[in-house]
């Protein structure tokens, strides 16, 4: 019960009529083109149904939990996600009603 | 990057392979993968692109919360809210690009 790649290129030759090909290609292309804005440095707004941010982390000290020695964790960029408020009330509104 | 700049670039891609699809197409099909991705977590369920990320749904438990103009008390009953964590090759790329503009 996950929605992953497969079943988006199937929807896409269901519903929108493009070929095997196509629809398998159109998926990985609009991931691969959000993956390209974000490690452009650009943030990614998709309305409707949320954005992805980049936030640059400082480096800070860590441990290793196992020996417990002290390093460094390096300073990082990560990709965080912002669900809009309509993703948010369909998500809410779901649980809800059941 | 909004959605209509990313429709774009995947109608500029079809047209460089010179694909049969056009601008319209790339409209709909971006249409409809965010649909479904909305869909599914909206139906409780998950979603996983291998090397994009996951998202997920995290459960908030019912809390007492205050308004903040009044200051009277309101309850807030439980919810899920959704939750992306990115995949290997997005968080590498991601953070491969920050130390490449850090050496320039």
């Amino acid at each position: 019960m996950t929605l992953t790649k497969a079943e988006l290129a199937d929807l896409l030759f269901d519903k929108v009529g493009l070929n095997k090909r196509e629809a398998k290609d159109m998926v990985e292309s609009f991931f691969e083109e959000i993956r390209q804005a974000l490690e452009s440095g650009d943030s990614v707004k998709l309305s409707g149904f949320g954005n992805f941010q980049l936030r640059d982390k400082p480096q800070r000290p860590g441990r290793n939990p196992k020996t417990g020695e002290e390093i460094p964790i390096t300073a990082r960029r990560v990709v965080t996600f912002h669900a809009s408020q309509k993703l948010k009330g369909m998500v809410e509104q779901h649980h809800a009603n059941n | 990057m909004t959605k209509s700049e990313l429709i774009a670039r995947l109608a500029e891609h079809l047209a460089e392979r010179n694909s049969q699809l056009v601008y319209k197409d790339a409209e709909l099909a971006v249409k409809t993968i965010l649909d479904a991705m909305a869909g599914s977590l909206a139906t409780g369920q998950r979603i996983e692109i291998r090397g994009f990320g996951s998202f997920d749904l995290n459960y908030r438990p019912p809390r007492v919360g205050r308004n903040p103009k009044s200051g009277s008390s309101v309850s807030v009953p439980e919810k899920f809210v959704p939750h992306f964590k990115a995949g290997k090759e997005l968080r590498e790329r991601v953070d491969l690009a920050l130390l490449a503009q850090e050496q320039v």
